[in-house]
């Protein structure tokens, strides 16, 4: 303690607190000099605003994809967008708030988590319009005029993902591991068995789920440890439905060399090895089109559900993956999608 | 500035009365002036790092600190879960400034905290729906404190009984009971496929204060309570003067005939009761439910909070009410910084006053 003097021992309280102050005072100005004043100014138009949930903008996910559609609508339907990410639990429902004061004309909330938050303010402020992504009604809550429900009929698109993983296996056992045991979730795995027997009646679809907490999407070395099992038992492929934890199935991947199909964006990116195709979850386009409605006074309540005829489910095949994806299998796979919009093929979801 | 006898000088007699009397009133005074020095130098030291951080980002501290304190003054359902906010952080504060009071630096209002906002909704869950609020209140802060108090007392008793260090002991159990937190709502409490458990009690409800429909409710009553309560006890009574001389100098007040134990797991049930009464705010005044992660972060942020306070209730107060509004004013400015950059503010904090107190101190002795 006596060794090491950070400050003169003529530097009094007093004296500390004046420096310290200056030091401020300098940074205030130099900050206010190097950094051009950027003041955000009320425009007119359509006031669109979004809250992120937790994982906030950059969750290279759920969030993101939110975060690019509320890009795009600002950029291409000239709205003015404001978006909020939380820290905490309990500041999601008073970011909502701020936002509806504020008396904007459209106000996001990004993930199922945000249901009961809505669905109060949505009767607080009957004038404001109200939107959340996977959105499911609470226990005796009704439709509400002011709020929409974006969902998405992710088993359409899992269902396709089943056809591809059905049509590239060779050892015909292929894998599923789902995050949180929810309803939710389990509809993937439907879809996806469904998509698999399609096209390969003979198939087996080994499945299984990291948790039945929020955890379970955030785990991934369980995810590593569910995949190094279905690998084992002889699966060549595995679809995951469990955020974070995907990162454990594809790290199985690359060890193994094996292939595996991502979730909700294009996940080729995590292991460009192994990743076959991603199941995507459109959640921008879920944004742009709610938006779009507010714009053409056409917004309604109640649940909208975004499957491949709206473009809200889907796959990626591009040349990043063409030469784990063949040409003929998209082809085969894009024949199975029309034959779904044309309700030929009934997906089931449960 | 007291005056210290020269080391290797001649050994001090007693002095004078007409020294000592004086000094017996100054002391106080120049002690209560460091603390201040103390929490003013760490919070302008907090301020100058938050402004470092904030031009790394690319941001000009002054607009951003401006928005900070605008967006949140003219909104009053930020200003209002400003004040939701501090109310959990005076109580969490208030219940690390404590067990510090006595020397024990309790980490686990985090955990003690959590067991109260479990209990609590259990309880509340548990008490048939027409239950009045005459006996549903007291009955859910019975059971958040109690809960609260449960955790502290393993932390105090193996302090006393085993010289397990309380950092330590604090900081595991904030792990175990969070985990068993999550394994009772995933048993027994979410309901399905949600988070979220079963509504309490109406009678156990507090209501809102209805300041531009923000969280703020009445459980601010019960923290002024508290901190009017430590307050006496530690300045008024006999207790509080012997749990501070145990912090101070524990060897000292053993040679009183103090039992150190004793006043320890005391401290520690009362540091957990206070941390568990938080729970009032998150269950019975807010969410009036489990909840996974309700209040979340308070009882670490309460780390914070007591150091910035200085350990005295009403500096704790102030504390929580500064910490509270930093953490509103971050949903002002989130769309200018990055939300890591609030989340780190209270660290900042810590760091600055840990930093502060033997700074000021040497000066002091200077």
């Amino acid at each position: 303690m006596q060794g090491f003097r950070l400050l003169s021992p003529a530097v009094t309280a007093r004296r500390l607190i004046g420096i310290l102050l200056a030091i401020n005072a300098l940074l205030l100005g130099v900050g206010a000099v190097i950094v051009p004043s950027s003041a955000r100014e009320q425009g007119k138009g359509v006031h669109v605003g979004l809250v992120f949930d937790i994982g906030g903008k950059n969750d290279k996910s759920f969030n993101e994809a939110a975060w690019r559609g509320l890009m795009r609508a600002q950029a291409e339907l000239g709205v003015e967008t404001r978006f909020i990410e939380p820290t905490e639990g309990s500041d999601r429902e008073s970011a909502l708030r701020t936002l509806a004061t504020k008396k904007f004309d459209l106000i996001i909330g990004v993930g199922f988590i945000f249901g009961p938050d809505l669905e109060r303010l949505a009767r607080q402020f009957p004038d404001v319009k109200f939107a959340g992504i996977d959105y499911s009604p609470s226990e005796g809550v009704g439709t509400l005029p002011n709020l929409a429900g974006l969902r998405f009929r992710e088993h359409e698109g899992s269902f396709l993902v089943g056809a591809i993983a059905g049509l590239v296996t060779r050892t015909k056992v292929v894998g599923f591991v789902g995050g949180m045991k929810i309803p939710l979730i389990h509809k993937f795995e439907v879809g996806y068995a469904a998509g698999v027997h399609r096209v390969c009646p003979a198939c087996r679809v080994v499945a299984a789920y990291a948790g039945t907490e929020p955890k379970a999407f955030a785990d991934p070395s369980l995810g590593q440890e569910l995949a190094a099992a279905q690998y084992g038992q002889g699966a060549d492929i595995i679809f995951h439905a469990s955020g974070k934890t995907g990162d454990g199935v594809f790290a199985a991947a690359r060890q193994r060399g094996a292939r595996a199909i991502g979730v909700d964006s294009d996940q080729f990116d995590a292991a460009p090895c192994c990743v076959v195709t991603s199941m995507v979850k459109r959640v921008d386009v879920a944004v742009v089109d709610i938006v779009k409605d507010v714009i053409a006074g056409k917004f309604r309540g109640g649940i909208h559900e975004l499957g491949l005829a709206e473009h809200g489910v889907g796959f990626v095949a591009d040349e990043r993956n063409r030469s784990m994806l063949p040409i003929d299998v998209v082809e085969k796979v894009n024949a199975l999608a029309e034959q779904i919009i044309a309700g030929k093929i009934r997906v089931p979801s449960e | 500035m007291t005056a210290r006898p020269a080391p290797g000088g001649a050994a001090p007699g007693p002095d004078p009365l007409w020294v000592r009397l004086p000094q017996a009133f100054r002391i106080p005074f120049s002690g209560m002036r460091r603390e201040i020095a103390t929490a003013v130098i760490g919070l302008l030291a907090s301020i100058a790092i938050g402004s470092v951080l904030m031009l790394i980002a690319g941001k000009a501290p002054g607009q951003v600190w401006w928005a900070m304190l605008s967006g949140t003054v003219s909104d009053p359902s930020l200003l209002g879960q400003a004040l939701y906010k501090a109310t959990g952080l005076a109580l969490t504060g208030l219940a690390v400034a404590l067990a510090l009071d006595a020397g024990l630096f309790n980490i686990g209002a985090e955990g003690q905290l959590t067991a109260g906002v479990v209990v609590c909704a259990l309880v509340g869950t548990a008490l048939p729906a027409a239950t009045p609020a005459a006996i549903a209140v007291p009955v859910c802060l019975i059971a958040a404190a109690a809960a609260g108090a449960l955790i502290g007392s393993v932390i105090g008793v193996m302090k006393a009984a085993r010289g397990a260090h309380e950092v330590i002991t604090s900081f595991m159990l904030n792990a175990i009971v969070s985990g068993l937190a999550l394994f009772l709502g995933n048993r027994v409490m979410f309901r399905n496929g949600t988070t979220t458990g079963a509504p309490i009690a109406p009678g156990a409800e507090l209501p809102h204060l209805g300041i531009g429909g923000s969280s703020a409710n009445a459980s601010i009553l019960v923290a002024v309570l508290a901190v009017a309560v430590v307050w006496w006890l530690r300045a008024r009574s006999t207790w509080g003067r012997t749990w501070r001389a145990v912090g101070q100098s524990p060897d000292a007040a053993r040679t009183t005939g103090t039992s150190i134990g004793k006043v320890q797991v005391l401290v520690m049930i009362g540091s957990g009761a206070l941390a568990g009464l938080a729970a009032a705010n998150f269950v019975m005044g807010n969410k009036h439910a489990f909840e996974e992660g309700l209040g979340r972060g308070t009882g670490f942020t309460g780390v914070a909070v007591a150091l910035l306070g200085r350990m005295h209730p009403v500096g704790v107060v102030i504390a929580a009410l500064l910490l509270g509004f930093l953490s509103s004013g971050g949903v002002a400015v989130s769309d200018v910084v990055p939300k890591e950059l609030v989340e780190m503010l209270p660290g900042v904090v810590v760091l600055a006053v840990a930093a502060a107190v033997p700074l000021v101190r040497r000066m002091e002795a200077a």
